[in-house]
């Protein structure tokens, strides 16, 4: 076991095309790392980069203290569990298993004892003898799992493991891989980019954008304090609504009406022309439902659509944004890998609420959690930084601002010939 | 299926099959045959009353002393032939599809303007060389070009299948502590068996067969294949070939490539790399 340690670490390939810019994380010992961001965003790159499948163009790797970006990845002492789960299919899951051990030298004995330990721990037991070409997706899986835990490697490395799962045992083997990391207490390093998945696994939580490093914290305090719009649209599901805002003393006026925040948070967006306010779904209510000692303001909006799942509902209400507003929230749809459509407020609702489809309804919103975000940079304004872990881009202003640079040379690389994109 | 169409299909297929095997009927009739009975004419498909031979063309083949010689020459040299192409062609092919190097196109281009020369026009050249370099009428002497006939096909089919492979068998092996050789070993050419035995058919099928060169470098039995020496099998009389006895040849010379077949074909398993990637 170790930590692993990657300091500026920098990937450029062939074309000229950075796709991991100047990323410092420090994964320590046992700790569960999460990777996640939009498809190409190098998370995967960076993973390929701590296993040794690909070359680092700059910076430093450290796995304990052995700097290691010279080693093969046989040197290198550490399992991975690949997206499509790279099983041998000419081997039956028992020597599939064995493999790392044989390579190894192990004694047969040895070998024996570890792969039923493995079997057991992954209920693989009554498939030993069969070839992974008869297994479902969810034993292949478990299979590739017990071909990483049966050595004793320093770390953990999973890329994106469950993306061919479907929705139900996703959300099963998601518990079991936890669990088990809890148990052999490795490090682990986890891509992913499914926010749930970073948000549940994860003791901390690196979400990236581009090949940069946006924000390195643990989920509760990526939720509750993104560092900027990417961030805090990427994290939470149903995604955080982003309204155009103005602050005024303290009061922020919003499309459907004036809405009192506390004055710390005021303080820090005053005089700044327009901004983004981004308020969670769940920090909006049906007023009639709402405790009235609670602090918050209401306004009154014609509520478009209701989702009634049960427990909650989700109501939506369309609203229209400046221009420049509406251009910086297309682009971090683009960002997300999303598709811009109407401009609209989501709103969860208690499951209680009587509020349905065409009603004119008093909603009320916690201000305290609204977070106010800067229109061009997309910096969040009212970030509460002893509570956001580390954010690059405030830490050291000019590299972030420099890896931002040699992300747009690059997204013109790829503009410019688009065979490259795959 | 309706029944209409299963009627299609099976008329379709009994008429290819005629089509195909006629021929290959044929000649097992003629090698039943008396060598008179085809002389005089003997139009039937079944030898008439008196016309046939039983086995004897065939015994007479068998004890025939150049005739052995010849198949055991074809067998040696298409064997050697096909295990050296194969192997060469393997390692080139896994070059091919997995590195980048520098000429990777220019392999790539050559090895297809080899394959689309015609052989007649090597022979010439061939046949003065390997007489100064005292290789001709050797084994070596028809080694050497069947390799290099076969190879540019056996690396083509070879690197569309390791291309097939998934990058992430070999990198999940040196990430499970292989070496590259090893997990080339281990991993990779088991994978690709189905597409070593294929070329390796391919190959043999090339050198059994071959006409020209067979007969145009060698001059006696030390080294000559089949098919030249059917050619060569005149009998006694010069002016009358006996059409039975090679017929019988032919047929005899057929059974080492059928059971080569069958013996290859039970590696080509399809789908074998099913289940090692998802779906």
């Amino acid at each position: 076991m170790a930590a692993i340690t990657m300091k500026n670490i920098v990937k450029r390939y062939g074309d000229g095309f950075p796709a991991v810019n100047d990323v410092s994380i420090d994964v320590q010992d046992g700790e569960f790392m999460i990777l996640v961001g939009p498809s190409g965003c190098g998370k995967s790159t960076l993973l390929r980069m701590i296993v040794g499948l690909e070359d680092i163009t700059d910076g430093d790797m450290l796995i304990g203290d052995k700097r290691v970006n010279d080693l093969a990845p046989r040197e290198r002492n550490l399992a991975m569990v690949f997206q499509n789960y790279a099983l041998y299919p000419h081997l039956t899951v028992y020597e599939n298993i064995a493999f790392p051990l044989r390579l190894a030298g192990a004694k047969d004995e040895e070998v024996d004892q570890k792969v039923r330990e493995a079997s057991k721990t992954l209920e693989l037991d009554e498939h030993l003898e069969r070839k992974p070409g008869n297994l479902s997706g969810g034993q292949r899986q478990r299979v590739a799992m017990g071909r990483a835990i049966v050595r004793d490697a320093d770390a953990f490395l999973f890329d994106e493991p469950l993306s061919n799962l479907d929705a139900k045992l996703r959300g099963q083997m998601r518990t079991e891989i936890s669990r088990l990391q809890k148990r052999l207490g490795i490090t682990t390093v986890y891509v992913t980019h499914d926010q749930t998945e970073a948000m549940t696994l994860g003791d901390r939580v690196a979400v990236m954008k581009r090949g940069i490093l946006q924000q390195l914290a643990s989920p509760r305090e990526l939720y509750e304090n993104p560092g900027n719009l990417f961030v805090a649209g990427f994290i939470g599901s149903p995604p955080m609504n982003f309204l155009p805002a103005e602050v005024d003393g303290t009061t922020v006026k919003l499309p459907f009406g004036e809405v009192q925040i506390p004055e710390e948070k005021a303080a820090r967006a005053r005089g700044k022309g327009l901004l983004i306010a981004g308020i969670r779904p769940e920090h909006f209510e049906d007023a009639s439902v709402v405790d009235p000692s609670k602090q918050g303001s209401t306004f009154r909006a014609k509520v478009d659509v209701v989702e009634w799942l049960g427990n909650e509902a989700y109501a939506y209400i369309p609203f229209e944004a400046p221009p420049e507003v509406q251009k910086q929230l297309a682009q971090l749809e683009k960002d997300l890998d999303g598709e811009s459509l109407r401009t609209q407020l989501v709103i969860s609702l208690d499951g209680a609420s009587r509020i349905s489809e065409g009603d004119d309804a008093e909603i009320w919103v916690d201000t305290s959690k609204m977070h106010l975000f800067d229109p061009s940079t997309g910096e969040n304004l009212t970030v509460d930084e002893s509570r956001a872990g580390r954010i690059p881009e405030r830490e050291n202003p000019e590299a972030a601002a420099q890896a931002e640079r040699m992300a747009d040379e690059g997204d013109e690389i790829h503009s410019a010939d688009p065979a490259a994109q795959e | 299926m309706s029944t209409k169409n299963r009627i299609g299909v099976v008329i379709g297929a009994v008429l290819i099959l005629v089509w195909c095997l006629l021929p290959v009927a044929w000649i097992i009739s003629l090698s039943f045959k008396s060598q008179e009975a085809i002389t005089t004419g003997s139009p039937g498909f079944l030898p008439r009353d008196g016309g046939g031979a039983g086995w004897q063309n065939y015994s007479d083949v068998i004890a025939d002393d150049q005739f052995r010689r010849a198949i055991f020459n074809s067998i040696g040299i298409s064997l050697i032939a096909t295990l050296l192409s194969v192997i060469i062609a393997t390692l080139a092919a896994y070059a091919i599809a997995r590195l980048e190097f520098k000429g990777k196109k220019f392999v790539l281009t050559t090895a297809l303007i080899i394959a689309m020369f015609p052989v007649v026009a090597l022979v010439g050249p061939l046949f003065d060389m390997w007489r100064t370099f005292g290789i001709y009428d050797t084994w070596l002497g028809l080694i050497i070009p069947y390799m290099s006939f076969t190879l540019p096909l056996a690396i083509w089919t070879l690197s569309a299948f390791f291309r097939e492979i998934p990058w992430e068998m070999e990198q999940a092996a040196q990430v499970d502590g292989a070496t590259s050789w090893q997990a080339f070993r281990k991993v990779i050419v088991p994978l690709a068996a189905p597409g070593v035995f294929t070329a390796a058919i391919l190959t043999f099928f090339f050198a059994w067969n071959d006409f020209v060169f067979g007969i145009s470098l060698t001059s006696t039995e030390a080294a000559r294949p089949i098919p030249a020496a059917l050619s060569f099998f005149v009998g006694n009389d010069p002016f009358n070939r006996p059409a039975s006895l090679l017929a019988a040849g032919a047929v005899v010379s057929t059974i080492p490539i059928i059971v080569i077949v069958l013996l290859f074909q039970r590696k080509i398993v399809a789908g074998l790399t099913s289940g090692a990637v998802k779906g």
